[in-house]
């Protein structure tokens, strides 16, 4: 297998090209723009046949590959920051409605004030949307999981969105050796899209009904109940993945070093590289510290995280967004990990990375001494003193 | 219907609701002075008129919410509304 | 009665939009929208925007809807119809269905301006058909941009400093036909033969059609069930609701109000919604400013 040294975005649209998408719909906004730019290029070179649509916005580009997506086509969208949350009442429509769209959410960082850098703070508005969503370390699984998520998606049990969470800028511009999908493998790995349901007068179906207090209650118990049998789904497909191409980034969660750890941070997207380069220095030097990788944020791996992180006596969770009013997102839901467990690490929580702020080997560094404090602790790392009055 | 798959609803499926228990007023249809003109069936909102033979028209009283539109338009005057007894 | 050339329609068993819909007793949209699927028959895929069609035509596990339909969100009809084309199309289905999207006058000219402004734009082979009641009637008929000036809503209420809504009606049919798009019609339900011609023209032209009737509310307009059909009947006579045709931007065919011309109070009076113009002097002034409206009207597109 050859590897192409190639811009993340690129490698991501060629991937959603061997997908064999029937239709590509999306709204240009930075660092999502050479995706789809990409793509587009793709379709007017007849190299993938697929009908492009250019919406007037990010409403009308969910909207559409909703309405490809309830007549039968596998379909594909992406965006970022201002355009997800413009496209945020389509996705929760698109989770109800059960169809299993594909979208690459970039991370970008969302407004006021405006700032198109990179955190996580655009996806995680859409946690409890019902989309499944996985979180890309660097280009190579960035690339690799697009192919993953339309085999979830479509998945006849599971029949839910995915979207796939890259870093802006951090991985969509920056140029990496990247094993490319041949069109040849794709079709072998990903069957075709038939839809048990859709829209067609030889079976004229009402989709998208109104529901009443009878039977709400009950869509939410099916996506719920859905959502964990995904866990299954979820690794299944990367072992499956695994096994066809050979390279494996994890299923639910994946782990680096932490068997024998005694502190252990817990991450998603590209910093996980940045945290791994600590902890290779680190070990050298006799700590026993290791990482562990959120790779499915949505279904969240309650299970698999226990039993990756049962012996640990320490935990610091970094993340790029927060929840303003309460404080980090992910380390309420690892300490919530263990709640009535019969041993519970000291969990700290650090919040950093926002709208593009540097994250450096000092900033974990700092991360570490940080929890090694006697109190457990949540805290933004990383402030310019000088801006807040060095308070 | 499929709950578990985002509210897909059955074609037609709503007949099985009896909208005629609304009704304060029901149309009697004298088929008597009717042309034929098929106005009736035309304009009902429900649907729910019928032609018999090209000079006979019908309504389903399972339906019918007594709108009165029917006789209002009727081309000539051959359908009266009557109060409902109930 | 101008009407009586109407010939019945081949029976069928039932309408594609069947009965047991909870639409109230004499709705206009409930009549529109039966009219408009007769027309089109079964070789359809509809889509319609949230409001008071969507809610009375799908309560799970009920549905009216006889040809196949989705519902997506308030704003988005025709993106959604959009997609639907697009994946006909990629899917080599492109002769299975003609698409229509459907909407409120709330969920077109307003909130789903956009994107059916889009969707005309980019040429979609798309029959748009705006159910035109004239206010927010799913929630309790607020003021919609194609709300008619001095109409009295529960947002555009009269009182000591107001007449109504202070606004005149968008004019959303010289928008569509501003696209460039091959065909704009409005239509009234007082003249179904109207309605079911036109839905039939607009399929068979290729490209984005726009199709915008007139469907009274009984209970938004506060006007007797029984008379829905009379008081389309009179906006369209009167001249308030000016019936056309725009085929490539011009305009080819109107319907002729009365003459003598029938003076727009007719219209007013039957309506609770304009009550309040009839219950001062003052009140004349404002029917004369309606009156204005439909003479503009009736000039503007030779109607007379
Ligand atoms: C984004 C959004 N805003 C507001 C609403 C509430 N809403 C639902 S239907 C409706 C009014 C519909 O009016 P119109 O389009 O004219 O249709 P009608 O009910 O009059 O037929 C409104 C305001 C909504 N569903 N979604
Ligand atoms: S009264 Fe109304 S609902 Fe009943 S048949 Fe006549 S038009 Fe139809
Ligand atoms: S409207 Fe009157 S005249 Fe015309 S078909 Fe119906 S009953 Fe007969
Ligand atoms: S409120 Fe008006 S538009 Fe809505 S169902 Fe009732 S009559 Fe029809
Ligand atoms: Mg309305």
């Amino acid at each position: 297998m050859s590897t192409t040294f190639i811009e993340g975005s690129i490698a991501v649209a060629k991937t959603v090209g061997v997908c064999r998408p029937h239709v590509i719909s999306a709204y240009p906004i930075t660092p999502q723009t050479h995706i789809v730019e990409h793509l587009s290029e793709l379709v007017a070179d007849g190299e993938v046949k697929a009908e492009y649509v250019n919406v007037e916005s990010e409403h009308s580009a969910a909207s559409v590959v909703l309405g490809s997506s309830a007549t039968g086509a596998r379909t594909y969208t992406a965006t970022t920051s201002q355009g997800f949350l413009l496209m945020i009442e389509v996705l929760f429509n698109i989770a109800g409605m059960r169809l299993p769209v594909v979208m690459t959410c970039v991370n970008r960082a969302v407004s006021a004030p405006i700032n198109i850098w990179n955190d996580q703070q655009d996806s995680m508005t859409a946690r409890d949307s019902g989309w499944i969503q996985l979180y890309a370390e660097d280009n190579q699984e960035a690339s690799d999981m697009h192919l993953q998520a339309f085999k979830i998606a479509e998945n006849k049990d599971i029949m839910l969105p995915v979207m796939i969470c890259m870093d802006g800028f951090v991985l969509t511009h920056s140029f990496d050796p990247v094993e490319l999908i041949s069109q040849e493998q794709a079709d072998k790995f990903l069957p075709p899209f038939k839809p048990e349901y859709y829209l067609t007068p030889k079976n004229p179906l009402t989709f998208g009904a109104m529901v009443g207090p009878d039977g709400y209650m009950e869509t939410r118990y099916f996506i719920e109940k859905t959502m964990h049998a995904s866990l299954q789904v979820i690794s299944n497909v990367a072992t499956d993945f695994h096994n066809q191409f050979g390279r494996f980034q994890g299923g639910l969660i994946d782990t680096y070093k932490v068997e024998d750890a005694s502190l252990v941070l817990v991450a998603m997207g590209s910093i996980i590289g940045t945290i791994k380069d600590i902890v290779d220095e680190l070990r050298a030097k006799g700590q026993k510290v290791g990482v562990l990788k959120v790779r499915s944020y949505r279904p969240f791996p309650k299970d698999e995280i226990y039993k990756a992180l049962s012996h640990v006596k320490e935990i610091a969770v970094v993340e790029k967004a927060v929840s303003l009013g309460y404080g980090g997102i992910l380390v309420n839901e690892i300490k919530s990990v263990f709640y009535g467990k019969p041993k519970t690490p000291k969990i700290n929580g650090f919040i950093l990375g926002l709208g593009g702020r540097d994250i450096t080997a000092d900033t974990i560094h700092q991360v570490i001494k940080e929890t090694a404090k006697a109190a457990s602790e949540e805290k933004f790392v990383g402030l310019n003193e000088a801006l807040i009055g060095g308070k | 219907m499929r709950l578990d798959l985002g509210a897909i609803a059955k074609a037609g499926s709503s007949k099985a609701n009896q909208t005629g228990s609304w009704r304060n007023y029901k149309p009697i249809f004298h088929q008597v002075k009717c042309i034929g003109c098929g106005l009736c069936k035309i304009y009902c909102p429900e649907g729910c008129v019928t032609m018999i033979e090209k000079k006979k028209y019908t309504v389903d009283y399972t339906y019918c919410k007594g709108c009165g539109i029917c006789a209002e338009e009727c081309s000539s005057s051959d359908i009266e509304m009557i109060v409902e007894e109930k | 009665m101008s009407t009586t050339t109407l010939t019945a329609p081949k029976e069928q068993s039932c309408t594609l939009l069947a009965p047991g819909h909870t639409a109230c007793t004499g709705c206009g949209e409930a009549l529109a929208a039966k009219l408009v699927l007769g027309a089109a028959g079964t070789n359809i895929i509809v889509t319609d925007a949230t409001g008071c069609l969507e809610v009375f035509t799908t309560k799970f596990p009920q549905s009216s809807w006889e040809v196949p339909f989705i519902h997506s969100l308030f704003e988005n009809s025709a993106a959604v119809a959009a997609g639907v084309e697009v994946a006909l199309k990629a899917l080599g289905r492109q002769n299975e269905a003609k698409v229509i999207a459907q909407g409120g006058d709330g969920g077109t000219a307003d909130i789903g301006l956009q994107a059916l402004s889009g969707m005309l734009e980019r040429g979609h082979d798309i029959l748009y058909v705006c159910y035109d009641n004239e206010a927010y009637m799913n929630t309790g008929v607020q003021r919609s941009g194609l709300t008619p000036f001095d109409c009295m809503t529960t947002t555009s209420p009269c009182g000591e400093l107001s007449w109504g809504n202070k606004h005149n009606k968008k004019d959303m049919p010289s928008i569509a036909a501003a696209h460039g798009i091959p065909y704009v019609a409005t239509a009234s339900v007082a003249f179904p033969k109207d309605i079911e011609n036109k839905v039939k023209k607009a399929l068979s032209i290729t490209g984005p059609k726009y199709m915008q009737i007139h469907s009274p509310c009984p209970l938004g307009w506060r006007s007797k069930p029984q008379l829905t059909i009379q008081v389309a009947k009179l906006a369209v006579q009167t001249g308030l609701y000016p019936i056309f045709e725009i085929e490539n931007g011009k305009v080819t065919k109107v319907r002729k109000v009365t003459t003598p011309k029938t003076p727009v109070e007719e219209y007013l009076k039957i309506q609770g919604r304009f009550a309040h113009l009839f219950k001062s002097p003052k009140g004349k002034e404002e029917i004369q400013k309606i009156q204005e409206i439909a003479d503009r009207n009736i000039e503007k597109y030779g109607l007379a």
